[in-house]
């Protein structure tokens, strides 16, 4: 059963881009264990605007697990301890009696801290922009059954496609790539017959988009995998290889 | 050069190195589990490669490969850990199906180059080395390996035993590479999907256990017949 707990949450606290951060501790008292855990947060900025105090910042949209915005590490997950969940879907019977929470914002050399717990997360947005896109206005919607696709298939481009663009994964890897992200992408239309014709091309662009922007060099640990709030599989990454050196010994 | 300038192309060196380095070794195995059969064949073996043209192509050929994974290895190491900014984790856990060796691939390489290095000194040396220069370097005959083998790691008291437990750290450690770095490999040469992704990893761990073994059984009867001798 649910029921109320006390706890402390250690935030990291930074003024903004280029401030030096670090962790504040507050209690927060009498939470119920039915809230999510953004809900907790809101209490948690209330009680700091009553004692006059400068609210946490924190990203967040939706609340319902589909925009990817609500961007936050807490106690060495990206998304919490909880699987295949955003943050927002998080709730606080996770966590026990007296616990001490920590939540900390992505740390990747690619997703600068903007305040808070906030992080700029357009390096995303500008691998998109390089190629995550079909160049040509499909038009009107064809007749279903116009293109037959096996259901294989399309569930696969389904599963690639249901990324969010949320960051977790850079944020968890250890190398702070962006491979799943960007495979995620890759994928959604290299397997479907309007997306390959450009595949070869747009894994290109991504890929040095993504090597300029800075993020690391997978080594396939699989941590980017398991913390998926998605749960994008590991087999789009070797799509994305797949792709790339091909394109590339075809040049 | 994208091979040097896009991720994707540093992985590709990696792995293909790697992957040459792995074929190497399961042949360098197969041919010391002679030495458990019979020592005659081992010296004939020995005899082969000794210092023909094609076994110092070999060895250049392997210390290029060497070379090439191994400065790769820094490169990458060092743009992650850059990739990962400036302020770490306060609090970081372990995820599910995420193995230790995976994170620590560099580490893993060094142990396995450090020891490398003393295998190098103690056999390599004496053997190959030797017949090429034709200095004497020590007190072998280099024609006689077997020979050379069994006085490092059976009779030469209690540091052979040192050395065994010392070839089995290697051993260890090289098993823990190859564990992760060969399905990691294929990974990065695009061979897997949602089905192969579970059998490469299968793969990995059975080539692992194949490329070690060999190693493993040839220290592991010396180190037996070196306490006999110790206790005799
Ligand atoms: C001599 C025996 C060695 C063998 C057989 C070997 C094999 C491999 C293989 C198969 C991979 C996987 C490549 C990939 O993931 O794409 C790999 C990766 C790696 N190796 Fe080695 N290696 C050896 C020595 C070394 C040494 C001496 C070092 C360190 C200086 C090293 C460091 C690394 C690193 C950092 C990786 C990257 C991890 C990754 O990409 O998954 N290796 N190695
Ligand atoms: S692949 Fe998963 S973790 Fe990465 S951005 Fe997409 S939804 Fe988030
Ligand atoms: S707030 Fe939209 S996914 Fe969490």
């Amino acid at each position: 059963m649910d029921s109320y707990i006390n706890i402390k949450v250690k935030v990291w606290r930074q003024a903004g881009p280029k401030a030096q951060g670090h962790f504040e501790t507050y209690e927060l008292n009498h939470i119920f264990q039915g809230a999510s855990f953004l809900e907790m947060m809101d209490i948690l900025n209330e009680q700091l605007i009553a004692e006059h105090k400068d609210p946490i910042a924190f990203d967040h949209d939706c609340r319902e697990g589909i925009c990817g915005m609500c961007s936050m590490y807490v106690n060495g997950h990206p998304h919490g301890p909880d699987s295949a969940i955003t943050t927002c879907q998080l709730h606080m019977r996770k966590f026990k009696d007296g616990e001490t929470i920590t939540v900390e914002p992505w740390r990747s050399r690619a997703f600068p801290v903007i305040k808070d717990l906030m992080v700029d997360r357009g390096a995303y947005d500008k691998i998109m922009q390089a190629g995550g896109f079909v160049s040509v206005n499909t038009g009107g919607v064809p007749d279903a059954n116009a293109i037959a696709i096996p259901k294989p298939v399309a569930d696969e481009a389904m599963d690639a496609a249901s990324c969010i663009g949320c960051g977790a994964c850079a944020a968890a890897c250890k190398n702070g790539s962006a491979m799943l992200f960007v495979a995620a992408k890759v994928s959604q239309l290299a397997l479907l017959p309007q997306g390959k014709i450009e595949a070869a091309k747009r894994a290109k662009a991504m890929i040095a988009k993504m090597d300029e922007l800075g993020f690391g060099n997978c080594t396939n640990t699989g941590a980017c995998a398991a913390e998926c709030p998605k749960s994008v599989s590991l087999a789009n990454i070797a799509r994305l290889n797949r792709e790339f050196i091909c394109a590339k010994f075809k040049d | 050069m994208w091979l040097k300038d896009s991720s994707i192309g540093r992985k590709l060196v990696m792995s293909i190195t790697g992957l040459c380095l792995v074929f190497f070794l399961l042949f360098h195995g197969c041919m010391n589990v002679a030495l458990v059969f019979s020592e005659e064949a081992y010296n004939w073996i020995c005899s082969i490669l000794g210092a023909n043209w094609y076994a110092i192509v070999g060895t250049l050929g392997l210390a290029f490969l060497i070379f090439v994974h191994f400065c790769y290895a820094f490169y990458l190491t060092i743009q992650n850990l850059r990739a990962r900014g400036n302020d770490r984790y306060a609090v970081t856990a372990r995820q599910q199906g995420v193995d230790w060796e995976s994170k620590n691939m560099l580490v893993l390489g060094i142990c396995v180059i450090g020891f490398l290095v003393l295998h190098l000194a103690n056999f390599w040396f004496k053997m190959q080395f030797a017949e090429l220069t034709g200095i004497e370097t020590s007190a072998f005959d280099p024609q006689d390996g077997a020979g050379l083998v069994k006085f490092m790691f059976a009779g030469n008291g209690a540091w052979s035993i040192v050395l065994c437990v010392l070839y089995l750290i290697w051993l260890a450690a090289l098993w823990l590479h190859l564990n992760h770095g060969i399905w990691s490999a294929l990974q990065t040469l695009g061979w897997s999907n949602l089905i192969w992704l579970k059998r490469i990893k299968v793969i990995g761990t059975i080539f692992a256990s194949l490329v070690v073994a060999p190693f493993a059984v040839v220290v592991f009867y010396y180190l037996g017949m070196g306490i006999g001798m110790l206790l005799a």
